[in-house]
């Protein structure tokens, strides 16, 4: 019975995307299609890269610097687990009375999710670079700056990008709470179910989901580009 | 006279006196009888039949809705049912959903909504006669298994609000006066807005206004974003406490009727109703009959203006016209 009524469902979720709906009851024209959902994931996307961005502007340069310096360890792994814990829809709620609705509400909200896992990740990837190559750098006359562009960061790719991968898919996945704060994304779908039906929950879930898993392979295949050679063959398993 | 006497006549003076006074208190309580005879008729009874009936009360989700849901809820509570809210359950489709599958047994609709929303009447055909509306909704709500109540004395209706400062500067006192300026103009409304013929889907294609932006927001933010600049304009309804409390806010005349105005019809299941027997429509029509504009304006500000809670508020309107003690 139950998987009757969860294909019925995909099916209606799937008739969404690509065809589009009449609306419900209070509704009018078309809901759902292919443009909607397409205009709807630009939206998605848009504000997801601005807040990945940011988080990644504010962070990554933080991280590194207290990486190299080996300083600031508590504070790195603290920002790291309390970041982690903020209730985002929360957030959102509390910040109308302050900021008000808008874009500048959700970054906000998006960057206390995404600068946490960048920052720590950063700061954990930069220290665990073997201390040999740093000393072997400085030896050979590279200046500070010169050994974190190209001995530690190169090296820390690996850690690192796990970190930007963890708030990419964390931002793409919050920012469907948009619509609480007045900004229209794919949440749109999911939240406003008395426009877009039952269906466009659904269909709203889906093509979340499906845009995470699209970015977080673009993610890895950046990664893999970043990677260095010899950290590869480093990683890859013996006899392969 | 005679010290005997003397003391007769005191005692006698003392009597009178007494008697004097307790008449007087009397007479005051005749006078406080008579005051609350008017609304000790009001006095919902608990009938011991009703015990056993399950109600559950919902309500959609703004002030207004919250506190008609408490007003019916304490009143059948009073005629003894077993009452149950659900309040805050979302728009119009939600709240009539939940209805029909049986989530909640009532909830308190406008004639306009439920007109132009569920039975899609065009808004210039929603009858301005209450009774009129009233009798259209119920037989359409009969066909769907619903009882619909006859509707409050107050009616309300969606009103495209801006701050007085934005409606002077740009010069504007109708809606049809914003044709032009349109464009230029954020319009802050309720998600469910965007497919509502008495809310933006109107607003586009009668009165042919295209917005710069429409953003969705909650309705209970609907002044906040006036306040904070955010919104040009907004969707308000015509009974807010903000409007009556000041000039700060002003409504655009609706020239063109789109915004047709809407009495509260409680709508039940009809299983409910009749499963719960005559007080149930008896013990509606009573508390409602005092909710008139002013009254509902003013409960609406206890809870906006003063944030008082929806149940106190609705507690002390039926304290105050004797539904309960």
């Amino acid at each position: 019975m139950t998987v009757l009524a969860f294909l019925d469902a995909f099916t209606g979720a799937l008739e969404f995307i690509f065809e589009g709906q009449q609306a419900g009851i209070a509704g009018r024209g078309t809901v759902g299609g292919l443009d909607q959902i397409g205009d709807l994931t630009l939206d998605h996307i848009e504000v997801s890269a601005l807040a990945l961005a940011g988080s990644l502007l504010l962070a990554m340069p933080v991280g590194m610097w207290l990486g190299h310096r080996g300083k600031g360890e508590l504070l790195a792994v603290a920002i790291g687990n309390a970041g982690r814990a903020v209730p985002e829809l929360a957030l959102v709620a509390f910040m109308v009375a302050f900021v008000g609705v808008g874009l500048v509400n959700l970054t906000i909200a998006l960057l206390i999710l995404g600068i946490p896992p960048i920052l720590t990740n950063t700061f954990v990837a930069i220290r665990q670079v073997d201390r040999d190559a740093v000393e072997a750098a400085r030896g050979m006359g590279f200046s500070e700056a010169g050994i974190v562009a190209r001995v530690e960061l190169p090296l820390s790719v690996p850690t690192l990008m796990s970190g930007v991968r963890t708030a990419a898919i964390a931002i793409i996945a919050t920012a469907t709470i948009g619509p609480i704060a007045g900004v229209v994304t794919l949440g749109d779908l999911i939240l406003g179910r008395n426009v877009y039906g039952d269906d466009g929950v659904l269909a709203g879930a889906i093509v979340v989901a499906l845009l995470a898993l699209v970015v977080e392979l673009s993610l890895a295949g950046v990664q893999w580009l970043l990677t260095p050679r010899g950290v590869r063959l480093q990683r890859a398993p013996a006899g392969a | 006279m005679t010290q005997s006497r003397l003391r007769a006549g005191f005692a006698l003076f003392a009597a009178l006196v007494l008697a004097i006074g307790v008449a007087a208190c009397g007479g005051d309580d005749d006078d406080d009888g008579d005051g609350g005879g008017d609304t000790s008729a009001n006095l919902i009874e608990e009938n011991p039949d009703n015990n056993g009936v399950q109600v559950t009360v919902g309500s959609k989700n703004f002030t207004e809705q919250y506190i008609l849901g408490e007003i019916y809820a304490q009143g059948l509570e009073a005629a003894g049912y077993d009452v149950k809210t659900q309040l805050n359950l979302g728009s119009e489709v939600i709240a009539l959903r939940a209805l029909e599958d049986g989530e909640i047994d009532a909830y308190p609709e406008y004639t306009s909504t439920a007109l132009t929303s569920f039975f899609k009447t065009p808004p210039e055909d929603v009858p301005a006669n209450a009774q009129q509306a009233f009798e259209d909704s119920q037989s359409e709500f009969e066909a769907e298994g619903l009882t619909a109540y006859p509707p409050t004395p107050f009616s309300s209706a969606n009103a495209v609000g801006l701050l007085t400062s934005t409606a002077e500067d740009l010069g504007v006192s109708t809606i049809s006066d914003l044709e032009g300026e349109s464009q230029n103009l954020t319009l802050y409304g309720s998600p469910e807005c965007r497919q509502r013929v008495d809310c933006l889907v109107g607003l586009e294609d009668n009165y042919g206004l295209q917005f710069e932006k429409f953003v969705p927001v909650d309705i209970g933010l609907r002044y906040e974003v006036l306040d904070k600049g955010q919104a040009d304009l907004s969707i308000l309804f015509t009974t807010d406490a903000q409007l009556s409390e000041s000039d700060k806010y002003t409504i655009l005349e609706d020239d063109k009727e789109l915004l047709p105005a809407g009495n509260v019809l409680f709508v039940a299941r009809t299983e409910t109703a009749d499963e719960a027997g005559p007080d149930f429509g008896e013990t509606i029509e009573s508390v409602q009959s005092n909710l008139t504009l002013e009254v509902m304006q003013e409960l609406n500000a206890r809870v906006d203006i003063d944030k008082e809670d929806p149940a106190e508020a609705a507690e002390a309107y039926m304290k105050e016209f004797g539904y309960i003690e």
